[in-house]
């Protein structure tokens, strides 16, 4: 299997292809995407709108709606080293008991992640309740209470009783991370976390996140497109464009040394706000419309270095240096 | 058209001259196109029966907007950045105090020098999606602006062509919908359609915050050269600090409704006094790993307040690490700690 490039990976996704049946064509929104994410490391998928991270994340657990389909791929779930799961092959009943529980997700807005009519605690307690931790939702209350203390979460025991619109969005986010960690999870999916936040919220939640994985032994998945949480929180880094993953390495080789002309251009297009920048660098064009993808490496339209080849094969993801992985003919012997 | 903004400019409203001279100490040097004297705007919050309280917006700001320049405004959401951007293009009234366009009061204009100043104070918003009609065609969109100002521009295709060029579209969008056009495209028909009524001043309210990065260097691009090109005043509205750092010339920062620093882009963000200041550069996320690793660990405290009720004293000191006594009942002022950068901090951070 050409994806596994982990030493004791947690998930492995092999040539993953997901398209959505839209009433405008199908739009192939994944076009064979394969990384692994090592147990205990934070892995960030980063890119730009419709660049499909988001839904990568989601179909680790197959949380694909229609119209969207996973069409083909296979993902493996390694719940402790040695012990694997694939989970295309369980049944939604078995997969509800992985999400939520070993499996969890904080969305981008913590408002909608909420049950509006419910209080925190009574929300928290019910993801107990449903992975059968405890067996009446009173008795998911002291638990709560601590999970909001280990979220930081101002005067817990009155906080319980709030309903969500009592509080302010770094709380619901921190609320929302709390129900994550209700359970056994190993895994986590952030995405796009603090998107909705404010700066210096921001910056709290992420510190917040840091520290618990520190401290319970968790595996991240972060998915953002700023490059800037990308540096500060990422062992490792995959970079996505139009559905393929055009680069992986390790976060700070990512930056020292970018290969594919994508990520180049997209770390100069970034302002760093402790810099003087004279002239930012932009990158031609837009993001490809993937219902009609461009034949080839789907970047090629916007691309500096473009070459025949370009135009008509996809390039493979291929090893440059340790852990370096870049798919793009520049960099291919042929 | 001409003989009327030379008129315009000759006539200066009562206040004037003090207004300038308590904002030009802010910005020393510049020539002050937009002055905002002393300006509030309280919303008032309704209970069932009367007003409950009021939502301090903007409290008390003076400042000036010099020509040719950008003025970058940053701060987090509710510190009333927004609310001056609309103040400022008149679109609501303030509780009190003045702005000036020009030597203008611009809530004291009516008739046709209130389309003189609607003309020449444009804005581009946030969303490129909300912003056009998307029942009309761009040739349209841009022809109604020219149209409600009556303008004569001779061949209205002609003129609305070249414009498109300027934003890096051509003649053949011309009578597209906005829903061909992606978002980065959408903010070029916007700019196109404000730049066709020959503005010297633009408000930008968070023009890139709904584009990816890749496109957002391209529009930010864009308006540089443009204001290069016809000697444009902006008005950068913008909660991305990097972003703001790369488009200013000055930047105000804001907290709860004032203004608590002031000065040369450069200056706020190399040495910021205000400890609100340095406590926003360090949260943002900087795209350099080596930098990460080596960041000195800031602690952020609490979230920002509510505008209702804001704290006494300095609106920052229950967040801020070094709050004294004094700085839980005392309001401070802005003070000028170095030339031409001014803080509103009882303690302002040691630079050294």
């Amino acid at each position: 299997m050409k994806a596994n490039r982990c030493r004791n990976p947690i998930i492995v996704v092999d040539d993953l292809y997901v398209n959505f049946y839209t009433y405008a064509g199908v739009v192939k929104a994944i076009d064979g995407v394969s990384f692994c994410i090592e147990r205990g490391e934070t892995y960030c998928l980063v890119g730009e709108t419709g660049c499909g991270k988001s839904v990568t994340s989601r179909a680790l657990t197959r949380l694909i709606l229609p119209p969207g389909k996973i069409e083909r791929g296979r993902i493996l779930y390694y719940p402790e080293p040695g012990k694997v799961v694939d989970i295309m092959k369980l049944s939604e009943e078995e997969l509800r008991m992985i999400r939520g529980d070993e499996i969890t997700y904080i969305f981008q807005d913590p408002g909608t992640a909420l049950d509006p009519l419910y209080t925190i605690g009574y929300q928290i307690s019910e993801t107990m309740l449903v992975h059968g931790y405890i067996n009446k939702i009173r008795k998911g209350v002291s638990r709560a209470i601590q999970l909001l203390k280990e979220t930081l979460i101002p005067d817990p025991e009155q906080r319980i009783k709030s309903y969500p619109h009592e509080l302010s969005g770094g709380m619901k986010q921190r609320a929302v991370i709390a129900t994550s960690l209700a359970n056994r999870p190993r895994l986590i999916i952030a995405d796009e976390p603090t998107t909705a936040l404010d700066a210096t919220v921001q910056a709290q939640i992420m510190e917040l996140l840091r520290n618990l994985k520190k401290k319970r032994g968790l595996t991240i998945l972060l998915i953002t497109h700023n490059m800037g949480l990308v540096a500060e929180m990422c062992d490792r880094v995959g970079v996505m464009y139009a559905g393929q993953l055009v680069e992986e390495a390790p976060t700070e080789e990512l930056f020292r040394n970018p290969l594919h002309p994508y990520t180049r251009a997209l770390l100069r297009a970034v302002p760093n706000p402790l810099r003087r920048i004279e002239k930012l660098e932009s990158i031609p064009g837009t993001v490809p419309n993937l219902i009609y993808p461009p034949a080839g490496c789907r970047f090629h339209p916007r691309c500096a270095h473009v070459m025949d080849t370009c135009k008509r094969q996809k390039p493979e993801l291929t090893r440059i240096g340790n852990k370096h992985y870049v798919s793009c003919w520049l960099y291919s012997r042929r | 058209m001409a003989s009327i903004a030379v008129e315009q400019a000759l006539r200066t409203d009562k206040g004037y001259d003090e207004a300038v001279r308590d904002a030009q100490k802010f910005l020393p040097g510049e020539k002050p196109l937009v002055v905002m004297h002393r300006l509030k705007k309280y919303f008032p919050v309704k209970g069932l029966i009367r007003v409950r309280g009021w939502v301090r917006a903007v409290d008390n700001v003076t400042l000036l907007i010099p020509e040719g320049k950008t003025l970058g405004l940053v701060g987090e959401s509710g510190s009333g950045k927004t609310t001056i951007g609309r103040l400022v293009l008149r679109l609501i009234e303030p509780t009190s105090g003045r702005i000036f366009f020009m030597g203008r009061n611009i809530f004291r204009l009516r008739g046709r020098d209130l389309r003189w100043f609607r003309r020449n104070a444009q804005m581009v918003f946030q969303d490129p999606y909300g912003s056009l009609n998307p029942r009309m065609t761009v040739y349209d969109i841009i022809n109604e602006a020219l149209k409600t100002h009556k303008i004569d521009v001779g061949d209205p295709k002609e003129y609305i062509t070249k414009l498109l060029y300027e934003v890096g579209l051509n003649e053949t969008h011309l009578y597209r919908y906005p829903h061909e056009f992606s978002g980065g495209q959408r903010q070029r028909i916007a700019i196109a359609r404000v730049l066709a009524l020959q503005p010297k001043f633009i408000v930008l309210d968070e023009p890139t915050s709904a584009l990816d990065v890749s496109v957002q260097a391209q529009i930010l691009n864009m308006l540089k050269d443009l204001q290069r090109r016809y000697n444009l005043t902006y008005l950068f509205i913008s909660h991305d600090l990097g972003v703001v750092r790369y488009m200013s010339d000055y930047i105000a920062v804001m907290y709860v409704g004032k203004i608590v620093e002031v000065g040369p882009a450069e200056e706020v963000f190399e040495k910021p006094f205000h400890p609100y200041t340095r406590m926003l550069l360090a949260s943002i996320p900087i795209p350099d790993p080596e930098y990460a690793k080596k960041k000195p660990p800031i602690r952020v405290v609490g979230e920002p307040p509510s505008p209702v009720n804001p704290p006494p004293g300095c609106r920052f000191h229950p967040r801020c690490p070094y709050a004294s006594e004094k700085c839980r009942r005392e309001e401070p002022s802005l003070v000028e700690v170095e030339r031409g950068h001014w803080v509103a901090c009882w303690h302002p951070l040691n630079q050294k």
